[in-house]
């Protein structure tokens, strides 16, 4: 009688396999989907990364941020400087302005580091004002009132509109699988046991000799550079920046915030499953403008003092589900007593 | 003198953020409770007293007899029916659930009272103003800065005299054993809620003198008072004061150079201190 030690259970190996054929479906969009479909699709891969990062920070690593939109505007504002200004091939500008969010966040993170808990939450909001701050005062990138992506630069990423509507999805596509792909690694990795020691237990985690700053430091970065990849997507999708869009608290951190408390907070699946109800939300409900909010608002809420572990912690308390391998179970137990 | 002028200004405007301050740092000495929408609560006292001034043809500074209270009953209410229940170890509850109430009100604002600017008419005083030598000096400045250090005084006043500045003392120490003690913890927490949303009432309907706001004006606001706490030390209230003339100033003084620079000069005068100063000028407390 030995017992084994696996990630796999048969609901992940299952959900693995399912999995090849939605992202070839997903690949082939811009040939059964519609160009309006189609843009919807993409907000929604994007929506995804920023609340699967938002969640690696808050529900793994205990950086509760209020302030993502720094690096969201940061990598937005990178990328139109770096296209426009040095004349920079998107391509090329994409993969630095990963490397620019995440040089930049270092010493952000040194500064505010030193806030603790709450006080920690509202100093990234600072940070994030100083930037929106910061970028309305240059004025080759329009000052206070913005700029709009030349139109040379938008036809270098492909000929005729159909072609480029496919290209932004495809970024977005992949973005969001780099994203989740990066996490699954980060999670799986001995980086990652340490993140989940310190989600569980830090003053445990601390005791057993992990570096507690150090690895929040390093998930930081992370998740700052990635940031501004998906800030730079966003706004190659809209074609247009401007510090208040750019910077905005609502739209990079409350609608996140609020995806992540539905899924299912310190989960990975809970953030995929949050923007899915998000948007189902969103479509039906948004004609009810400042209503949805308020309605938006109460629910998460209700959750958070009700179902602090939100829609996937309910279903994984109940029925143990994990869709990625990423937590260890002992097999063999059940047999032995048996 | 411009630059005086300017250094004085700044120091009656931080008597303000030092009211914006107070609350915020009144609650985490008692509880470590950071509430994210206290901005909001902020200019929803400013509203409050905006419908007393119409409906009852009020001014706002008479307002403030009925605004102070409505917003101390709304505060222990928000607390025994809402934040007791996030009190805890993990920060995260009580962080969420005030961030989640920051978005209700700000909407609900939106709602109510449309997105237009407004602002709260004192009438002659607002615009009254002393001689001093070259320098004029608002009388509706001064009185705030005054206020602030009233309010102040009184706040330390009642932590180190009174038997409900014991309570809070003691839950702030301990708060099981002051449970055991006889003291009902959620009934504390609810009265220190409530004195938070007093001293905000106070500092709402003054914001709303001095200049129009409108349903989104919560966030700058809550990250003033928020810079002027950790600019003054943790759990110090007269370092609060202090931390709240600093960054006055700075944006004063920041706005002499360049207009688009009187919010930024603030921002980069607080990291600045959180790099040099980590605790605050004046620490009492750890967070």
């Amino acid at each position: 009688m030995t017992l084994t030690v696996t990630r796999r259970t048969r609901l992940s190996t299952a959900w693995l396999i399912l999995l090849v054929p939605i992202v070839l479906l997903l690949i082939a969009a811009p040939w059964w989907a519609g160009r309006a479909d189609l843009r919807l699709m993409g907000e929604i891969a994007l929506y995804m990364s920023l609340a699967v990062l938002w969640n690696l920070l808050a529900g793994y690593a205990g950086l509760v941020s209020v302030g993502q939109q720094a690096y969201v505007g940061f990598g937005g504002y990178l990328f139109f400087a770096l296209t426009m200004l040095a004349g920079l091939h998107p391509y090329a500008a994409l993969p630095l302005v990963v490397l620019a969010g995440a040089v930049i966040s270092a010493p952000v993170a040194v500064l505010i580091f030193r806030l603790r808990g709450a006080y920690f939450a509202i100093g990234t909001w600072v940070v994030a004002e100083v930037f929106r701050l910061s970028f309305a005062q240059i004025s080759s990138l329009g000052g206070g009132s913005g700029t709009s992506l030349s139109p040379d630069i938008v036809r270098s990423l492909a000929d005729g509109r159909d072609a480029r509507e496919a290209v932004a999805w495809w970024l977005a596509l992949g973005a969001a699988a780099l994203v989740i792909g990066a996490v699954v690694w980060l999670l799986r990795s001995r980086q990652g046991v340490a993140l989940t020691a310190i989600r569980d237990n830090e003053l445990a985690a601390r005791s057993l000799g992990i570096d507690i700053w150090r690895t929040k430091f390093t998930v930081y970065v992370v998740v700052s550079g990635l940031t501004a990849l998906i800030g730079a997507l966003i706004f190659l999708q809209k074609l247009r920046i401007s510090p208040d869009a750019a910077f905005s608290a609502n739209d990079w951190t409350a609608f996140v915030i609020f995806i992540v408390v539905i899924g299912g907070i310190g989960t990975l699946e809970g953030p995929i499953l949050g923007t899915l109800v998000f948007f189902a939300l969103r479509e039906t409900l948004a004609d009810l403008g400042t209503f949805y909010l308020i309605a938006l608002g109460a629910v998460a809420i209700i959750i958070m003092l009700f179902a602090p572990r939100g829609l996937w912690g309910f279903l994984r308390d109940r029925w143990g589900l994990e869709l990625f391998p990423l937590s260890r179970r002992v097999s063999g137990l059940a047999k032995k007593e048996a | 003198m411009d630059w005086l002028n300017a250094l004085l200004q700044g120091t009656l405007l931080g008597g303000l953020y030092a009211l914006f301050a107070a609350g915020l740092s009144l609650i985490f000495g008692v509880m470590r409770l950071v509430n994210i929408a206290h901005g909001d609560l902020i200019v929803l006292s400013a509203y409050i007293a905006l419908s007393f001034g119409v409906s009852l043809g009020l001014n706002p500074l008479a307002a403030l007899l009925l605004v102070v209270p409505t917003m101390a009953l709304i505060g222990y209410a928000l607390q025994r029916l809402i934040l007791n229940r996030t009190m805890g170890e993990d920060i995260l509850p009580p962080l969420l659930v005030t961030f989640g109430l920051s978005v209700i009100l700000q909407n609900a604002l939106l709602m109510g009272y449309s997105a237009d600017p407004q602002n709260l008419q004192a009438g002659a005083i607002e615009t009254a103003s002393v001689n001093l030598g070259p320098l004029a000096v608002g009388v509706m400045p001064v009185m705030v800065f005054v206020t602030a250090i009233g309010v102040i005084a009184a706040l330390q006043w009642m932590f180190y005299h009174t038997a409900l500045g014991r309570a809070f003392r003691a839950t702030s120490d301990r708060q099981d054993v002051a449970q055991l003690m006889g003291l009902n913890r959620a009934h504390v927490f609810g009265l220190a809620m409530a004195l938070s949303l007093a001293v905000t009432a106070l500092a709402g309907v003054f914001l709303g003198i001095r200049t129009a706001f409108d349903p989104a004006a919560g966030g700058a606001r809550l990250i003033f008072g928020f810079e002027a706490v950790i600019i003054g030390g943790l759990g110090n209230l007269w370092g609060t004061l202090a931390g709240g003339v600093i960054l006055g100033v700075a944006q004063t003084l920041g706005a002499k150079i360049d207009p688009g620079y009187q919010i930024l000069a603030g921002h980069i005068v607080f990291l600045i201190i959180l790099a040099l100063r980590p605790r605050g000028l004046f620490p009492r407390i750890d967070g």
